[in-house]
């Protein structure tokens, strides 16, 4: 896997002025109310706030699921907003690796297959797959129960199952919301180390959005949303 | 045991409308079928047991399965004619009435030709049959080149009706009428003077003879002693037996073909309702545990999904019958093996009918009820109250 | 393709789910199958016909008999090469329900008439010398054990009175369609059988003409010849006579139509409904696959095979069964259909409704699936 790309100077995401509402019935609500905001390459984020503050739909904007209401998103030198669905699928199979708080693996494949999935979107043949599949087990400390469903693992083994389809595809960006939400002290602490590993030795650029302090710290630099805007 | 409100049971189908919908509908057409032929075959039924009445009789030659086949002699007729247990006409003479029955190719208005039964009938036969009933036209006049036609032929039949010109056995009738026999074989018939019709279709010779019992009792006496007389070589029926016994095979082979088909078809409701029933429990896994841990017991739980999924066959059943009711005007037309012509008889769609399609989607609402409902009874609380 | 064990993963692990929806499409199709039968299988004496041969029967109906004395006239029409005849029996075995086509033939002449009847030298000998012998079809002798030598109790109906006939030979049908549900004795027996006063009574005249083109004049000219006689004749290729009795079954084709498709369309429904419990179940899924970077479109794809895959399994398994089930069982429905076979071409069409029921029952799931949006679809707790 291979480090940073692209010049050193831009940065990797670059939001202005961002705003998302929700439309409920009659109802407009605000959810981000004008973010700016700046990550160079290889930074560890940290996003916290109060529940519905916004962290959520901030990490959806910038990991290309969401749209914003207003405002430009650009991330890995792409703007977001001018890229169609199937561009953004693809460039988010290539630049973004999601890591959810409730895992979200398949529960019909095995955790093999599972990581497998995202490769399935590239070219490569099944010998050059199972190569990165392996590799990004062994990342994540689990080289000998790829053949498990995930009802066969436990929370900790699961989401490390899902850091590892994350990063098989070598992205550019991992986005990481409430990763360590429902897992006890000591499997999310294993979460941590491996996510600072991930950002240390392999340079991946982090976001992650938490609710505890703790987890935070093993970020560089925590930011704050209040009621859709960035704390300064 | 306390009971599952019922108004849960409905609550859910209507939440679930899409599924709900499909499910019932797969039943509605199940039923559909189910009734569909019933009618069907009920209408091929009806059409032959209500040809004939009980106080008839009808001689035929010994052996024959249809008056097609049958051969019986001006010798014979007369000597039957004579004998005590047949009722008397107003006018004193026997209630009887000697016939020929001939097949003639003809083309129906569809454009395509079949066989149709032509009876030479005497001057009883209207007498003999007192559901046969004039709707336009008049009697034909004995010895005129006139014919009446039952109304099947007059609806399905080129040149039929009340004035068309019709070209039988080489010679132009008139139609002068068309009679109705609520249903029986006679609507799909052609009747006129049989003394005309003997040496115009060159038969020398009757075929049956048809007479009124003076008494129902009486025939069992006439039949002993007309079948043991060794002159005559002929065989004695009720009328209404004789008739039903030509639909045999066919009946047989049409209920056969329905029971087959619907059987298998309501295995696929059946499928159909196993899957959403098995789904539905498989959503309301956290609410059965619910229900259970607040106190209501296994079989409370069993009865209540049991239930839902015959209401929810029920609802396709209904729709079910009610999509069949149009059935009942359809006409349609088949041949007779019996007399190898044309039997056209209206579909059939008794009360009796809707309920055994309502009893139906029941049944398979039941059978594709229980396992679901057993597994939505037995799994154990904590586990179902622990999935998401 | 290298998604294939992705959609697979999902029939296998729901596999109650699987195993009854594609029970229910292969049962649909079972039947889809056995009904097309129901009406090729009245077609089967058209495929069996040949175009060199002729019926002539009585011009007013098949119920009324031709002279015996017609046959030296007949051969005697320009462009006849043959002359055969026979009378319909119609009688059954033991009991009334044991019914099968009976013919009283002539037998010195009908094989030439009908070549599609492959006897053993042997055994036609022996048949044609034995005046009260029949022979039987293969497929009739199997169903009913008859063996050469048996003496075959046959009751009339038509000619009432019992029959014993002794089988002397068992004969196989040259192609597929013609009728081995089937015994042919000597007319010449059941003739000597008859009163004064009903004999020399034939039922059908075949003619053989060199060639189809032939036909039409010849059939003109024997009609012509018997036009204004007592009894009229009315001659036409044995296509045209076939078709004449599939026509008098009337509406029968209509009717098994609306039975197929009410069968059709209720599996279908079926179909839909797992379809879209299936993917009800699974919008997390279908969000996660979105993130990681497939496309709407792929999506798509994916619910639409898993249906297809589904529908196609049920299809091969419905049009197979039928297939090889009547092949096995001699289903004549009491001698209705002498030939109950499906033909391959019923088992193509069964196999292209599957795949159309398939991609009708996947499209509405297919679709909702593409548009579902990602954001809102992922599950969360808080």
């Amino acid at each position: 896997m291979t480090d940073g790309r692209g010049n050193g100077g831009e940065p990797l995401i670059s939001l202005r002025d961002v705003h998302k509402e929700y439309r409920r019935d009659a109802f407009i609500v605000p959810v981000l109310a004008g973010i700016t905001l700046d990550v160079k390459r290889g930074e560890f984020l940290a996003l916290m706030g109060p529940s519905g503050s916004g962290k959520s739909t901030l990490l959806n904007l910038i990991g290309g699921i969401d749209r914003p209401t207003k405002g430009e998103v650009r991330v890995a030198g792409e703007a977001l907003n001018a890229l169609n669905p199937s561009k953004l699928a693809a460039w988010r199979a290539r630049h973004v690796g999601f890591i959810f708080q409730l895992y979200n693996l398949i529960p019909v494949l095995t955790a093999y297959r599972n990581v497998e999935l995202p490769l399935l979107l590239t070219r490569l043949n099944a010998p050059e797959r199972k190569k990165r599949v392996e590799l990004a087990l062994s990342l994540v400390g689990l080289e000998g129960r790829d053949g498990h469903y995930p009802r066969q693992l436990s929370g900790g083994e699961e989401q490390r199952v899902a850091i590892a389809r994350a990063v098989v595809a070598d992205p550019t960006l991992l986005v990481a919301d409430e990763p360590t939400g429902d897992l006890d002290s000591k499997n999310a602490e294993e979460i941590l180390v491996l996510l600072r590993r991930l950002n240390e030795e392999l340079g991946k650029t982090i976001l992650m959005v938490t609710h505890d302090p703790h987890a935070a710290q093993s970020a560089h630099k925590t930011l704050y949303l209040d009621k859709g805007v960035l704390r300064p | 045991m306390a009971r599952i409100p019922l108004a849960y049971n409905l609550r859910n189908l209507a939440a679930r409308r899409v599924s709900t919908g499909l499910t019932a509908l797969g039943i509605a057409l199940v039923a559909w079928v189910f009734i569909f032929t019933l009618a069907l075959a009920g209408g091929f039924q009806a059409a032959l047991t209500s040809t004939g009445t009980p106080e008839n009789a009808i001689i035929i030659r010994k052996g024959s399965t249809s008056e097609l086949m049958s051969i019986l002699s001006r010798e014979a007729s007369g000597a039957i004619e004579s004998q005590g247990e047949i009722a008397k006409a107003p006018d004193g003479t026997p209630l009887a009435a000697s016939e020929l029955m001939v097949v003639w190719n003809l083309p129906r208005k569809s454009g395509t030709t079949t066989n149709v039964v032509v009876r030479g009938v005497g001057p009883k036969s209207f007498t003999l049959r007192p559901k046969v009933k004039l709707i336009r036209g008049r009697m034909f006049r004995p010895g005129l080149d006139e014919i009446m036609v039952g109304k099947m032929v007059a609806e399905r039949f080129q040149h039929c009706d009340v004035g068309d010109q019709l070209k039988l056995a080489g010679r132009e009738w008139t139609v002068v009428g068309v009679f109705d026999s609520k249903g029986s074989t006679y609507d799909s018939e052609i009747w006129g003077d049989v003394e005309l019709f003997m040496p115009v279709f060159d038969r020398p010779v009757y075929q049956s003879l048809t007479l009124r019992l003076a008494e129902p009792s009486y025939l069992a006496p006439l039949k002993k002693r007309l079948e043991s007389d060794p002159r005559m070589d002929v065989e004695v029926d009720r009328e209404d037996r004789f008739y039903a016994k030509q639909s045999g095979q066919l009946s047989t082979m049409l209920r056969v073909l329905g029971m087959f088909v619907t059987s298998i078809m309501s295995l696929g409701a059946i499928f159909g309702a196993l899957n959403t029933m098995y789904a539905s429990v498989g959503n309301r896994t956290r609410e059965i545990g619910t229900l259970r841990a607040i106190g209501f017991s296994r079989g409370a739980i069993l009865t209540s999904f049991l239930i839902e999924s015959v209401l929810l066959a029920l609802l396709g059943g209904a729709l079910g019958c009610l999509l069949a009711l149009p059935v009942r005007s359809f006409t349609t037309g088949t041949m007779s093996f019996a007399t190898f012509s044309e039997l056209a008889f209206r579909f059939q769609v008794t009360p009796g009918m809707l309920l055994a399609g309502l009893a139906f989607s029941a049944f398979m609402g039941l059978l594709g009820g229980f396992l679901p409902a057993r597994k939505a009874a037995t799994m154990p609380i904590v586990d179902s109250l622990r999935q998401a | 393709m290298k998604f294939l064990r992705y959609v697979l993963s999902h029939l296998w692990h729901s596999k109650r789910r699987t195993f009854l929806t594609v029970s229910s499409i292969a049962v649909a199709l079972f039947l889809f199958c056995t009904l097309r039968t129901v009406m090729t299988s009245l077609d089967a004496s058209l495929r069996a016909s040949d175009d060199t041969r002729l019926v002539v029967r009585h011009a007013a109906s098949l119920v009324f008999p031709l002279p015996l004395a017609y046959k030296a006239r007949l051969a005697q029409v320009p462009g006849v090469t043959n002359v055969s005849y026979g009378n319909w029996f119609g009688g059954y075995y033991q009991d009334p329900k044991n019914q099968f086509t009976q013919f009283a033939v002539d037998v010195p002449t009908v094989f030439d008439l009908y070549p599609e009847i492959l006897l053993g030298p042997a055994e036609k000998e022996v048949f044609m010398r034995e005046r009260t012998s029949c022979i039987a079809g293969e497929a009739l002798a199997k169903k009913y054990g008859f063996k050469i030598g048996d003496v075959i109790p046959i009751t009339g109906t038509i000619y009432p009175g019992a029959w014993p006939l002794t089988l002397r030979g068992i004969y196989r049908a040259s192609t597929p369609d013609a009728d081995e549900n089937a015994i042919f004795f000597h007319w010449d027996f059941l003739n000597e059988s008859m009163p004064e006063g009903r004999k020399n009574l034939v039922g059908i005249y075949w003619l053989k003409v060199a060639s189809p083109s032939d036909a039409p004049a010849v059939s003109a000219a024997v009609d012509r010849i018997y036009e204004n006689s007592p009894v009229p004749t009315k001659t036409e290729t044995e296509k045209a006579f076939q078709a004449g009795f599939i026509q008098m079954m009337g509406n029968v084709s209509t009717l098994l139509s609306i039975l197929g498709s009410a069968i059709i369309f209720a599996i279908l429904l079926v179909t839909v409904n797992t379809m879209m419990m299936a993917a009800r179940e699974r919008t997390t899924e279908i969000a996660v696959l979105k993130t990681l970077g497939f496309r709407d479109g792929l999506v798509l794809q994916l619910v639409a095979a898993e249906a297809m895959l589904l529908s196609l399994a049920g299809g091969l398994i419905g049009c197979g069964l039928a297939f090889l089930v009547f092949r096995k069982v001699n289903f004549t429905a009491g001698g209705m259909f002498p030939n109950f076979r499906v033909l391959p071409e019923t088992v193509g069409l069964g196999i292209l409704l599957a795949i159309a029921m398939g991609l009708l029952s996947g499209l509405v799931p297919a679709f909702s699936a593409a548009r579902l949006p990602i954001a809102s679809s992922l599950r969360k707790v808080a």
